[in-house]
């Protein structure tokens, strides 16, 4: 049983993160380094006469070119994440195989999407993905906030899915919501300094590609469980 | 004898998920979390991508 569990999740995490990796690539990696040219004031947005500045991200080559093994770190920490969530996926596949319910690649990919949920979509509903360069609360406040929220939220996905009872159902309820009333660390001030435009389709693409890596996660690691 | 067995399965499997769940817990903090400025600069990228809180 441990090596099913640990060589399933460490596939699984490779292949996932190997998928991410390429996706952020693609679609932003490219509007990190365009929102790091607002955080080192190469471009400016904001100015007194008024909001107005170039669009346009620097390639992916143009960043190589700069900083040689910036896409490698990306990637091999994309396989460091990816394999980090895998483990936890195969892990509530064996407690919930130990309780009698059957573990198959549609249901890894009901997982996978249940994950996005938690790690994704549930702390971005409150505190959305950063760009480089945003003002936000200490660092390890967020951190804190975020942690609860993935906890809180996987607790409740798994109590909707598995828990038998109307009560435990509502406990679900309570633990999904709570991070959102409790509310996560912010300022009481705005300080953006990059457009909105480029800050929106950045949390749009986070949330995008976290959906589509999770998915090809669960997959895997579902199809991979039953295999062996 | 099939109840020892069984028991002995049964802690292997605890085993497992624990060995998961830590693992899991220790590569999470490596590619999210830790702030030694070596592992933050090489994660900068994907923690701004996945959305981990950063800076």
């Amino acid at each position: 049983m441990t090596g099913k569990i640990l060589s399933s999740g460490l596939f699984a995490g490779l292949a996932g993160g190997l998928f991410a990796a390429l996706l952020q690539f693609t679609f932003i990696v490219p509007l990190i380094a365009e929102g790091e040219l607002y955080e080192d004031g190469t471009r400016v947005h904001f100015t007194e006469i008024g909001a107005q500045s170039d669009a346009g991200a620097p390639s992916l080559v143009s960043i190589m070119t700069e900083d040689p093994t910036r896409h490698l770190g990306t990637l091999a920490f994309d396989f460091v994440s990816f394999t980090a969530f895998a483990m936890f996926l195969v892990a509530g596949f064996a407690i919930a195989e130990k309780r009698g319910h059957r573990i198959d690649a549609g249901r890894g990919l009901l997982w996978g999407i249940a994950g996005f949920v938690a790690v994704h979509l549930a702390p971005a509903f409150s505190l959305p993905p950063e760009l480089p360069g945003m003002i936000a609360a200490p660092l390890q406040d967020r951190q804190l906030w975020w942690v609860g929220t993935v906890l809180a939220t996987a607790a409740a996905l798994g109590l909707f899915a598995y828990g038998r009872s109307a009560l435990l159902a509502g406990l679900g309820i309570v633990l999904i919501a709570a991070p959102h009333i409790v509310g996560a660390p912010h300022y009481d001030q705005y300080f953006g300094q990059t457009p909105p435009e480029l800050s929106s389709l950045f949390v749009a693409r986070s949330l995008g590609v976290g959906a589509m890596a999770w998915s090809v996660l669960g997959l895997m690691a579902g199809a991979l469980w039953a295999r062996r | 004898m099939t109840k020892t067995i069984a028991i002995a399965r049964a802690n292997t499997d605890i085993l497992g998920i624990a060995a998961a769940l830590f693992l899991g817990a220790a590569l999470l903090f490596v590619a999210g979390f830790a702030q030694a400025a070596g592992a933050h600069d090489v994660a900068h990228d994907q923690r701004h991508a996945i959305g981990f809180p950063c800076h």
